[in-house]
């Protein structure tokens, strides 16, 4: 089989993935007060600066209060980067330093169940990081119940997402330091040109194109503002599909490289 | 007698280095099997295609008859690794080491929580239950890590180097604690570089190089049969190699030393040496895995 057709190879995940993701939520459950606080005080900021200081400015956009329209953004921002950065530094962190991995599949599970198991703890991420602002957004009063308890499952399946993305990084870098770029030559940019912040219809066209064509943020933004305004958009098909594909993708082609990293 | 561990023309390359080649040998139930050899000589590598995280290049073997290709989780779960490098999980205590680890084999708590006890008081970590593993020393992490890989009662035991590093007291208690695990039936496999090491627990051992086996045997019957019984040593002088030229007695040299190695009359002959060649010290040892070791994998520093 050439180099390619491995890369397409549907992985051989068991259940036992879910020992993996069990370690990592026991982890994160001994340090939970310093793992609750952040996204909490992330929502509490940007509420505060972007939605009611710059806020104060715009008033209201597409007849949306400002606050408003960023709230769905702020979610999708915490979960990308909750997965992201679980997967990259942290998987990194677990493979590299700790040689967790090399320790893991000494034992029945397979390098496919460990990693498996790494990318639904980066979803899990999300779902958390999510899961924490709701309350607070919800104490603003800018995103409407009960629609907007959809933004937990779409932090998962966009957590997925990232963490799968993520995770392909994680496969190929050559030391924890080379991780930077994809943090700010994508992740930065994704975080400010997705339509988080203002609606991609004020850029020039080719930029909006690059947006939905590239950004897997500008999908899971405009489906989080869908369910919390809540307003279906005119590409909710796009959207969705969109998001399921890369995450298939990214998934199945992070457990392959991590496969060929790991097994020689 | 049944065989745990079956190889035959085992190889392995990576791209274009060859590090295993062909190497055929059996481990059977109950015995203490040992890998010795240079670095780079293909030890870690043989044990990690048994242990079914390398796959091999070419060649058959099984492990309790079934093949790390086909059943590696069949396999996994009735062997217990000690790995070279100590991968403890940071995140947790002593205890919760094991207590993950116990999980991936699906143990169940209540059980774990007996087997996890147990252990530790074998490892004689009883009170370091709660610790974290980044205040543990190193030997008592070398002796979690054993522990470790005993938590699913493992069929067969494969260790890595398991005392590198370790003070006398330390390795010590390893020891014991193997010979206690070979005393209750079961079959471990080890490398190492402690060659007394090798001959005190090892029933049978091979010694590699190049990615082949050099000998293979029983330690004891290795020194008799590769180098003899008793050793001599003498100064490395002109005077003294020129005697020994003109005598026509064998030897080797070995940096400040030369060394000669005999059968049970090395008495007489380190009399005759004295009395003919012109040096002020002949000394006799027995000989061991040491000089076989080193006469077979030769004396050039490796990488």
């Amino acid at each position: 089989m050439s180099e390619m057709a491995h890369l397409w190879a549907i992985p051989r995940v068991s259940r036992r993935a879910g020992r993996v993701w069990r370690r990592n939520f026991d982890v994160f459950c001994k340090t939970w007060k310093v793992n609750f606080f952040p996204p909490f005080i992330e929502a509490l900021l940007y509420l505060s600066a972007i939605g009611l200081g710059i806020g104060s400015y715009i008033g209201a956009l597409n007849g949306v209060p400002y606050v408003n329209y960023i709230a769905p953004a702020i979610l999708a921002i915490s979960a990308m980067n909750s997965a992201f950065f679980e997967c990259t530094y942290g998987s990194y962190v677990r493979m590299y330093y700790q040689k967790s991995f090399d320790a893991i599949i000494a034992t029945p599970l397979s390098i496919e169940d460990v990693i498996a198991g790494e990318l639904l703890w980066g979803a899990t991420r999300a779902v958390i990081s999510v899961t924490i602002m709701l309350p607070v957004l919800v104490a603003f009063n800018v995103i409407s119940l009960p629609f907007s308890l959809l933004t937990i499952p779409l932090a998962f399946i966009g957590g997925l997402m990232f963490a799968g993305l993520a995770m392909c990084f994680t496969a190929i870098t050559p030391g924890i330091d080379t991780l930077n770029y994809p943090s700010f030559l994508l992740i930065t940019p994704m975080m400010l040109f997705s339509g988080t912040f203002f609606p991609l219809s004020v850029l020039p066209a080719i930029f909006q194109y690059v947006a939905l064509a590239f950004f897997p943020l500008t999908h899971l933004v405009s489906l989080m503002r869908m369910a919390t305004l809540p307003a279906p958009g005119a590409i909710l098909l796009l959207n969705i599909i969109w998001i399921l594909v890369a995450t298939v993708v990214f998934c199945i082609i992070s457990i392959n490289l991590m496969r060929r990293r790991l097994i020689v | 007698m049944t065989a745990i561990i079956e190889a035959d023309e085992l190889t392995k390359t990576y791209n274009d280095m060859v590090a295993v080649s062909h190497i055929r040998f059996s481990v059977k139930k109950g015995e203490i099997f040992g890998f010795l050899g240079p670095n780079g000589a293909g030890k870690t590598t043989t044990m990690r295609m048994i242990e079914c995280v390398s796959p091999r290049t070419s060649g058959t073997l099984r492990v309790f008859g079934m093949d790390p290709e086909v059943n590696p989780a069949g396999i996994k779960q009735r062997i217990g690794v000690v790995p070279q490098e100590t991968n403890l999980d940071p995140d947790f205590t002593c205890a919760g080491n094991l207590l993950v680890y116990a999980r991936y084999f699906d143990i169940p708590s209540a059980e774990a929580q007996i087997r996890v006890k147990n252990l530790l008081e074998f490892v004689a970590l009883t009170e370091k239950r709660d610790t974290a593993i980044d205040k543990l020393s190193g030997g008592m992490k070398r002796r979690l890590i054993l522990a470790r890989a005993l938590i699913n009662n493992p069929d067969l035991l494969i260790l890595d180097e398991p005392t590198i590093g370790l003070d006398p007291q330390a390795r010590h208690l390893i020891w014991e604690r193997l010979r206690l695990l070979r005393a209750q039936g079961n079959t471990i496999l080890m490398t190492t570089h402690y060659l007394d090491e090798a001959a005190r627990l090892c029933d049978r051992l091979v010694i590699m190089d190049h990615g082949t086996f050099l000998v293979e045997g029983a330690p004891a019957d290795l020194v008799r049969e590769q180098v003899g019984s008793e050793i001599i040593e003498m100064d490395n002088t002109p005077e003294v190699i020129a005697c020994l030229d003109e005598l026509g007695v064998t030897f080797e040299v070995a940096g400040d030393q030369v060394q000669v190695a005999t059968d049970a009359s090395s008495r007489e002959l380190a009399k005759i040496l004295l009395d003919r060649c012109k040096t002020s010290r002949v000394s006799t040892r027995p000989a061991t895995l040491e000089d076989v070791f080193l006469k077979l994998t030769g004396r050039t520093l490796r990488e």
